[in-house]
């Protein structure tokens, strides 16, 4: 019964083709929107969690964790204060802490971030996987003005190996804060990794006071461009007097949440240490919300394509009147005419959502180089997966079951009639 | 004399909230008989035929089909009954629109096991559909791979006539068949059917208002003769 049902439902279908390939298309497009809304959103939370790893505390001037974490990982928005470089070393210095990396923000170029860092944040920074970070081409910085630039950097603008670059202080358009006396030079570009780094200029701390000298008190002083090169790498000392946030890894990770109560409450000034999944978590929280939203809106648009199988069929009903009773004649058990109605439901249902599920992998397939060349967004975890299969299952199962609205007018209708249709 | 194919006693049927429109005393429908039922349009034939095919439920009275009493029979019993012995030929409209010919001839199959195994039995569905559409002035090939919607009325009905047929069933119960056809299509018609079913030996329960196509069956009988209700609709129409 069950295959010779099928085969009915599936020519009744190819009979109005045109209505139910209409029908479908709504279901295939409206599955289609909602699994790039999931998949849009579970991509951004992976890459999102990836951004950083295998550091265990983040530490930086007291403020908000969310606000420590954009600036120091996101290079969003700026610190409001800094820690000193004593309050770095007591840090640095304790007995549960294997290695920490110093970081300095505050300049960019042409828009994008400046980091000043020493050479342990190679090494020890890491992301995704606890994946570290990749020369490409050339080397990590050496000389005082030397600079290592991310992968998208490299790429949008076009740099190589020996491009020289200004930074400007502050994060705004490249003019009159330029630090146009002190020209870097490009001679490391690291791999892409799909997190911030790859929009980040690295130089050394120490690069960071050399093109502050004669800007000590946030604008340029009028020493300032009498300064030369040759009395800067003449200082006896470049080391800063303050940084903005250390990365710090622990000797056993065990002690993770008992080292952040000491950083926050027993150092010699106040500072504020967090734990990046944590911060992370509650940042995604705040994120996540937009994304919920747009997940119910797509999932509305999937029952307003569920509506359309409904309308489809019960339009479809007047007119196969007649058929329902010759099936009925020919010892079709009313059993069978409801299974009728409710496998073309369900086979509109299951057909439209494969094909959706088929559409979105499609368009990724076509999106994701554009998308990673224009705007450095990695498409990850978006390939075919659980989500689509239990996507499609819902939607075949919701169509089934509204196909059961359809079926028992049908059956009521057919029962009534007999063998002659009593329009 | 063997037991009858149809037997029916005591039968009183009326629609939801409308008056009595059957009351049967006694009728019967001997094997491999082939009966003319006269009746005017809505003097309850169609509903008679729709008992007997075991579509609708009375209440009171026996309406015995091959031994089986109809009445108090769950519906898909009363169904597996139809499937299997029954074959149902319309006024019009009688095949499926998106089933191809032979399909349609061999739809009777999907919903019975008696009538797939006796119709493998006698060489297999599709030579089964194609033969009887053959014996039925059908066997243009083209003809049957045309979509059912195009055929005319009168090829529509010998395809009704085929699915009806197929698989030997006892009864064939025909409801006005002909009266979408001409006079030679119809006489034709009826001729091809009745053959068939002495072939298979099939009882065949013939319903039309033309009194006139009685001299073509072995018996006939009024169903007003039959029917002791009052004939409201019968008036109306």
């Amino acid at each position: 019964m069950s295959v010779s049902i099928f085969s009915l439902a599936w020519q009744s279908l190819m009979n109005r083709r045109v209505s139910a390939v209409l029908t479908v298309i709504a279901i295939a497009l409206s599955v289609a929107l909602f699994l790039g809304v999931e998949k849009a959103r579970t991509a951004a939370k992976d890459g999102f969690d990836n951004t950083i790893s295998g550091t265990e505390l983040i530490v930086g001037a007291p403020s908000g964790q969310i606000n420590l974490l954009l600036y120091s990982v996101f290079r969003l928005g700026n610190a409001t204060a800094e820690i000193s470089w004593p309050a770095y070393e007591e840090i640095a210095n304790r007995e549960d802490v294997a290695w920490t990396v110093p970081i300095s923000l505050g300049d960019s170029h042409r828009g994008y971030r400046v980091l000043g860092t020493n050479l342990d944040y190679f090494e020890h920074y890491k992301y995704g996987q606890r994946q570290s970070l990749a020369i490409a081409e050339g080397m990590v910085f050496d000389d005082l003005f030397d600079a290592v630039i991310g992968a998208e950097i490299a790429k949008q603008l076009g740099y190589g190996i020996g491009t020289p670059l200004i930074l400007t202080h502050g994060i705004g358009a490249p003019g009159l804060n330029d630090h146009d006396n002190r020209p870097f030079r490009v001679v490391g570009i690291l791999r892409p990794t799909g997190t911030p780094v790859d929009q980040t200029i690295h130089v050394s701390l120490e690069a960071i006071t050399a093109i502050h000298v004669g800007w000590e008190t946030g604008t340029r002083s009028r020493f300032a461009d009498s300064i030369t090169e040759e009395m800067i790498r003449s200082l006896p000392s470049l080391t800063p007097r303050t940084i903005t946030a250390v990365f710090v890894g622990l000797k056993n990770r065990a002690t993770i949440l008992r080292t952040r109560r000491d950083i926050n409450t027993n150092m010699s000034e106040p500072m504020l240490a967090i734990i990046p999944g944590q911060a992370l978590a509650e940042l995604w929280q705040v994120m996540g919300t937009a994304e919920r939203v747009l997940l119910a809106v797509s999932a509305f648009v999937i029952a307003v394509g569920l509506v359309s199988i409904l309308t489809s069929i019960l339009t479809s009903l007047n007119e196969r009147r007649r058929e329902m009773s010759i099936l009925r004649a020919v010892g079709a058990r009313p059993g069978h005419v409801f299974a009728l109605l409710i496998v073309e439901a369900a086979v509109l249902g299951f057909v439209g959502a494969v094909l959706g599920a088929l559409l979105i992998q499609l368009i990724l397939a076509i999106a994701a180089p554009f998308l990673s060349l224009q705007y450095g967004i990695a498409l990850m975890g978006t390939g075919p997966g659980l989500v689509d299969l239990y996507t499609i299952i819902a939607v075949t199962l919701a169509a089934t079951v509204l196909g059961v609205w359809p079926a028992i007018t049908a059956l009521r209708r057919s029962l009534a009639d007999g063998l002659t249709v009593r329009v | 004399m063997t037991e009858p194919i149809v037997r029916v006693s005591d039968l009183r049927f009326a629609w939801p909230g409308q008056p009595v429109l059957l009351d049967i005393d006694q009728f019967q429908l001997a094997a491999g008989e082939r009966l003319f039922l006269r009746g005017p349009s809505g003097s309850g034939k169609s509903t008679f035929l729709g008992l007997i095919a075991g579509v609708l439920e009375s209440v009171d009275g026996t309406v015995e089909v091959m031994g089986q009493n109809l009445i108090g029979l769950p519906g898909s019993r009363r169904d597996r009954i139809r499937a299997d012995h029954l074959g149902v030929i319309f006024q019009m409209f009688n095949l499926v629109p998106y089933l191809s010919v032979v399909q349609n001839v061999a739809l009777t199959c999907r919903f019975s096991k008696r009538r797939r195994a006796e119709a493998i039995r006698q060489g297999g569905i599709e030579a089964e559909a194609k033969r009887l559409l053959a014996r039925l002035g059908l066997e243009d090939e083209g003809l049957r791979s045309r979509r059912v919607t195009e055929l005319s009325v009168g090829q529509q009905q010998r395809v009704a006539a085929a699915r009806a047929l197929i698989g030997n069933p006892a009864l064939i119960i025909a409801d006005e068949p002909t009266s979408a056809l001409d006079a030679d299509a119809r006489d034709r018609f009826i001729e091809l059917l009745s053959d068939e079913a002495t072939k298979t030996g099939a009882a065949l329960l013939f319903v039309s208002h033309d009194g006139g196509l009685a001299r073509l069956f072995d018996r006939a009988i009024d169903l007003e003769d039959l029917n002791r209700a009052d004939q409201v609709e019968g008036a109306l129409s």
